[in-house]
């Protein structure tokens, strides 16, 4: 698996160079939020705006009213939570053009509580005209600026940085999810860095005589096409959920919202934070001390099943992109 | 338009105010006595905008905006049009709505029958405005918010070579608020001189006087301090206000700091002291005080 740095970085400035209306704002985290080229680029299109989050947004929402569309950037931790008031009633209630992109989604920082934004899934949710998306993979952070910009009214990104895997070729689609394998077993459904680290999985479960539905989604609101609805209903011991989230009010919650209201009635593991703030640490350590990681995933299939399998985590393997896109083919014939 | 026309407008606004506080058994009726000149100054003399494009009389609620609301009716078109030479005027304590709807009345940008769907179900004329409220354009409900709001707005019409100023009225109050001073500082660093803002200093907050619930003076020193020109003038002085919103500010934001007083022009407010957020009318003899208080001072409801 090719892994590839500062993606959006790069790929901001391609795409924004014929689009003068698009202006990016910074709260103080330039290059920390991969906007640093675009400011040298672009300067008389970047905005700084010092650490006023609040002040950020209320102006983002004056300046998309006269026909511009800010690209908002800071850590998601200081917009959902710090700016909500602001986020709500300078951008949402009027339904205006801003694109918020919230970096360090969970935990993907070592920045302890205070970086991690581990509801922000949840909160954003709640607020009415807000189009939720999530970035799994290079891929998705170089296509979810069209799919973003094709959305009229206000957008929230949960944006990945730095090192990140290139895992699809197929440039994300809204409301779409992508069949990463079949299988009448299990539904598994996956966001943003969670469908890697199911993919370590999911190979070795096959091979276990486990057949996995696995779904990967990027679009949390509006949630739910017909691919995920069928995957569920056919799922012959129950669903998997895994997010890079606390499990109340994100992807398990909208999940289970999908089942409730159609009548599905299967079980349901939810794999996430479980109502808890985490503490700063490197990703793979945190995954584990959460139960976010792969080894997890196949603990909620021994349980769904009723049968204990024999798999160590020696037996994980990285996900390879050709493998994945063969998965893909193979199951399309 | 002269001193004594813009004194007429002032006092049209505090009776129609009245009127509708003795109506409803309350309001906010200190907010009218402390800005109804600088409201009349505002729209009399100081805006440089367009006469009223939006209907005389205010359409019923048409549901709030969204992808599949693109009729949503905005207020902003009783200021006039939107046009780059003109100024905009954005209301920031739009709990004031019922003082710019008076004052809409007054200036000939609404019918008076606009009125009386004030606070009514189904109707735009909000207690509290919205966007779609008469007079209104932003969002504006949650205070502090109004002015980074327009700081974004300013530096759009920057980029796109617009001269009109944009004029913002805020309450004394706001100035509590960490996202005003965010704002203020933002104003500061892009030497954002089309931001003008008069400020109702009426002393005056919910819980009382705002020396007993927080320390915001003085005033003019931190708003110099974070890069404005700050100016202090008698807020129910319409010549005063006139001379200050004329007050050179290169490079630089313009705050106008109208002292004002939450019973002026209806003295018999007085005593509520100090209390005067929103006047409630609790018995049937402060009723009938008002009531006469408006025969005598205004000639009634009939005018």
């Amino acid at each position: 698996m090719k892994l590839e740095a500062r993606v959006h970085e790069r790929n901001l400035v391609k795409w924004a160079a014929d689009k003068p209306e698009v202006v990016v704002f910074s709260a103080d985290l330039t290059n920390s939020t991969e906007i640093g080229l675009f400011k040298e680029t672009y300067p008389d299109r970047f905005y700084s705006f010092g650490m006023t989050e609040q002040n950020m947004m209320s102006a983002a929402g004056g300046m998309a009213r006269e026909g511009f569309t800010p690209f908002v950037h800071t850590f998601a931790v200081f917009m959902y939570r710090r700016a909500l008031d602001q986020i709500e009633m300078s951008i949402a209630y009027p339904n205006l053009r801003v694109r918020i992109f919230g970096f360090l989604p969970g935990i993907t920082t070592p920045g302890g509580a205070s970086h991690q934004a581990i509801n922000d899934v949840g909160i954003l949710r709640t607020v009415p005209n807000m189009t939720i998306l999530e970035t799994g993979d290079a891929t998705e952070v170089e296509s979810v600026l069209d799919v973003a910009q094709s959305i009229d009214g206000p957008v929230y990104i949960r944006q990945l940085r730095g090192q990140i895997p290139r895992l699809f070729r197929e440039p994300m689609k809204l409301g779409k999810s992508r069949v990463l394998s079949k299988g009448n077993d299990i539904t598994l459904i996956t966001s943003g860095i969670m469908t890697e680290e199911a993919l370590k999985a999911t190979t070795i479960l096959k091979k276990d005589g486990v057949s996995i539905e696995h779904l990967h989604i990027s679009t949390h609101k509006p949630f739910g096409d017909d691919a995920i609805f069928n995957a569920i209903e056919k799922a012959k011991y129950g669903v998997i959920t895994m997010e890079n989230h606390t499990i109340i009010g994100g992807l398990g919650s909208s999940v289970s919202e999908l089942m409730a209201e159609n009548g599905i009635g299967k079980r349901l593991v939810r794999i996430g934070l479980k109502d808890t703030y985490a503490h700063g640490g490197s990703k793979e350590y945190l995954m584990k001390y959460y139960g976010l990681d792969a080894m997890n995933l196949v603990k909620a299939v021994e349980n769904l099943i009723g049968q204990k399998l024999d798999i160590e985590e020696d037996d994980l393997a990285e996900p390879q992109i050709d493998e994945i896109e063969q998965m893909i083919k193979a199951e399309d014939l | 338009m002269n001193v004594d026309d813009i004194k007429k407008i002032a006092n049209g606004i505090r009776r129609r105010v009245l009127e509708f506080t003795i109506k409803n058994g309350g309001g906010y009726l200190s907010q009218a006595c402390s800005s109804a000149e600088i409201l009349a100054t505002l729209y009399g003399e100081i805006l440089n905008i367009g006469p009223s494009i939006a209907p005389k009389i205010p359409p019923v609620f048409t549901g709030v905006p969204s992808k599949d609301n693109k009729e949503y009716f905005s207020g902003y078109g009783y200021n006039g049009p939107k046009e780059p030479h003109l100024d905009r005027f954005f209301l920031s304590p739009v709990h004031y709505a019922l003082v710019l709807y008076a004052t809409l009345v007054e200036t000939n940008r609404m019918l008076a029958e606009g009125l009386e769907m004030f606070n009514k179900d189904g109707f735009t004329v909000e207690m509290i405005g919205a966007d779609h409220s008469p007079g209104h354009e932003l969002m504006s409900g949650s205070l502090g918010q109004t002015i980074s709001q327009v700081l974004g707005i300013a530096l759009a019409r920057k980029r796109k070579g617009e001269t009109g100023k944009n004029w913002v009225v805020m309450s004394d109050g706001e100035f509590m608020i960490g996202q005003t001073w965010e704002a203020i500082e933002t104003l500061s660093f892009y030497k954002v001189d089309t931001v003008n803002v008069i400020i109702d200093a009426n002393g005056q907050s919910a819980d009382g006087k705002i020396d007993t619930v927080n320390q915001i003076e003085p005033l003019k020193k931190r708003l110099e301090s974070f890069g404005a020109v700050a100016v202090e003038v008698n807020g129910h002085d319409i010549q005063q206000l006139i001379d200050a919103a004329n007050t050179p500010h290169e490079s630089k934001p313009l705050f106008v700091i109208a002292r004002t007083i939450p019973y002026q022009g209806i003295e018999i407010l007085k005593k509520r002291a100090p209390k005067f957020h929103y006047i409630r009318i609790t018995n049937e003899q402060e009723k009938e005080e008002l009531q006469q208080f408006l025969k005598e001072r205004f000639g009634g409801d009939n005018r």
